[in-house]
């Protein structure tokens, strides 16, 4: 089984918006809402039930790279496509009562529309915030990472409209390999704080949609330690089982006293 | 036609070369346009730039459960805990008639409970869908069964005491009834805890750090629930009496306890909307239900107006615990400390930013 997976540049990508009205084309996804946020060039702000690529604006008081004017002042322009990021332990998937949230073959999260009754609980369960209930559809709805487009061998509508490969689509260890050394490139030529965004070491287990971005994934709204929910299972359920028998002693004696 | 226009909408910024003026003399002022009618034009440079989070927007989603959810709670607990005290009460030879309504208490709030919950799906005719499914690890599937089970118990329950009551005295009947009340305090139990589970094991900051308190606060308050409706009822006996001391000495504890919490991410419990309602709410049910009870227990209005007390607070801090599980998804910063303090205990160091 090969595993599919996104690598998002933010180094090489220049805000066109590309993926985001590909995936909305192919996809049918509705209209997200017509506002002026004010917030750079972004008007999505978010992913959400009706925007699964966000195309990110960060405005940072930073020197770029090799940047050789305008020290005094300096002032960088950040670009980055956001996308659902299909966790190797997903909470949404792991929180979905009626088995509407499925695992693909080839490694993604998929809602299943039809099944999907719009409970609510992966919305709370997600880490990253990508699943949201649609209004007035009622069911939740997030990427699909195009699965009908790769059960037919082709890539997903976003990858294949960016004009810059600033997303690529691949295999997951080859994209994760060509991450890597597109960090240690970018180091090399001046630019310091870049970075692989990859939380394979906590509870999510990896992700299918990494990020290669300039400084601190937390101006990207990526969280930095990203767990899975069920890990609290454990803890809260031994808590009501204690309670519980707190309770009993406490009813038993009132009648018994 | 048009001075008539200007004189209807004077409240609201026109278009005019003094409005332009105005809007430049802001900007030059204050660095930003608050009073603009367009969408939101408060965005500042400083705000910006060298922000720790982006623009201060939600990292996660808002729960999208509607008013249906935090009254489930309420509902679901109180039922529960009443087949618990009906089976003490069925043990330790309780007045009959308290077994009797605690019954019908189980299986009424079983009856209710499925209509808040469907009522709150987004596709209310595909509920059955929750049925096709049985999944240890998700809290909302376990609940489903439980629910479920807790229904069919609680009648079997009911059904037996009722064919008891009106007569049908032999062994089937009463073995039924022993079967039904035994296995409905059980699932009952369930059923008043597994929501403080469903709510601690998700994202959100404020509900997950407190998963340990929830199922506790939760049950307690299905607890003092249930027998201040007992109370309201007429079962001004000394087990409603020292329940209800107990259950409000319990939520007093939290209250206590919630207070001492300060940290970043408890702020929806102390802060805005979520925040006092939560504080009047555990007020209501901890120390005013107690201390009405201390010093006019042995009146029945007294015993009536700490029940009271206990139901409004106990409902009410459902709603409160909502909307601080909203609160707290819309802010970015609670979440990033928490892992920044998640991050340095892992690397063993002392934490600093959090």
């Amino acid at each position: 089984m090969t595993l599919a997976a996104f690598l998002t540049d933010a180094t090489v990508c220049i805000g066109c918006k590309a993926c985001e009205v590909a995936c909305k084309e192919w996809n049918e996804v509705p209209e997200d809402g017509f506002v002026w946020s004010g917030l750079s060039y972004d008007n999505t702000k978010a992913l959400g039930a009706s925007t699964w690529r966000h195309v990110m604006f960060l405005e940072q008081p930073a020197v770029a790279g090799p940047q050789q004017v305008d020290m005094q002042d300096p002032f960088r322009w950040i670009f980055l496509s956001d996308v659902c990021k299909h966790c190797g332990n997903a909470g949404c998937l792991e929180a979905c009562p009626t088995g509407a949230i499925v695992r693909t073959n080839v490694g993604s999260v998929l809602v299943q529309s039809d099944v999907c009754n719009g409970c609510g609980y992966c919305v709370v369960s997600c880490p990253f915030g990508v699943v949201d209930k649609r209004h007035p559809d009622g069911r939740a709805f997030k990427c699909t990472f195009c699965y009908d487009r790769q059960s037919a061998g082709m890539m997903p509508a976003c990858a294949k409209a960016c004009p810059t490969q600033s997303i690529r689509f691949g295999e997951l260890s080859e994209l994760r390999e060509h991450g890597h050394a597109r960090v240690a490139e970018l180091q090399q030529r001046g630019y310091s704080d870049a970075r692989m965004y990859d939380p394979e070491e906590t509870s999510v287990g990896g992700v299918h949609a990494m990020f290669v971005i300039l400084g601190q994934p937390e101006a990207y709204n990526l969280p930095p330690a990203p767990e899975v929910p069920t890990i609290y299972l454990k803890s809260a359920w031994t808590s009501a089982l204690v309670s519980a028998l707190v309770l009993i002693a406490i009813v038993f004696a009132a009648f018994l006293l | 036609m048009a001075e008539n226009n200007v004189s209807q909408n004077s409240r609201r910024a026109r278009a005019s070369e003094e409005r332009l003026e105005q809007i430049r003399r802001e900007a030059l002022e204050t660095g930003r346009v608050a009073s603009g009618a367009g969408a939101d034009s408060s965005a500042t440079v400083s705000s910006i730039i060298g922000a720790e989070s982006y623009y201060n927007l939600a990292v996660l989603k808002e729960p999208t459960w509607t008013w249906e959810v935090p009254l489930y709670f309420f509902v679901g607990g109180i039922a529960g805990v009443s087949s618990v005290i009906a089976l003490a009460a069925q043990l330790f030879h309780g007045p009959a008639p308290l077994i009797r309504v605690a019954l019908w208490m189980a299986l009424g709030g079983a009856s209710i409970c499925p209509v808040f919950l469907i009522s709150d799906l987004g596709r209310p005719s595909r509920f059955l869908n929750m049925l096709r499914v049985f999944k240890w690890r998700s809290p909302m599937s376990m609940g489903t069964w439980i629910l479920v089970t807790f229904s069919g118990c609680s009648f079997m329950a009911l059904a037996g005491n009722e064919l008891l009551y009106f007569g049908y005295a032999n062994e089937l009947v009463t073995t039924l009834r022993w079967a039904g009340e035994f296995s409905a305090a059980i699932t009952g139990l369930l059923l008043a805890s597994y929501t403080g589970v469903l709510v601690g094991a998700t994202a959100i900051p404020v509900w997950n750090q407190h998963r340990h308190l929830l199922p506790a606060h939760f049950l307690t308050s299905g607890l003092g629930g249930s027998a201040a409706i007992l109370e309201l009822f007429g079962f001004l006996i000394p087990a409603t009496q020292m329940i209800g001391f107990a259950a409000a000495g319990i939520e007093t504890l939290v209250g206590f306890v919630l207070e001492l919490f300060r940290g970043v991410v408890e702020a929806p419990l102390h802060h805005g909307k979520s925040g006092w309602t939560m504080r009047i709410s555990g007020t209501l049910e901890g120390p005013v239900a107690l201390v009405v009870r201390l010093l006019w227990g042995g009146t029945s209005t007294g015993r009536h107006a700490a029940a009271i007390c206990f139901l409004v607070g106990a409902l009410c801090s459902r709603y409160a615990w909502i909307w601080a599980g909203r609160a707290s998804a819309r802010d970015p910063k609670a979440l990033f400390a928490l892992q920044h303090a998640a991050i340095e205990a892992r690397e063993g160091r002392v934490p600093s930013r959090a």
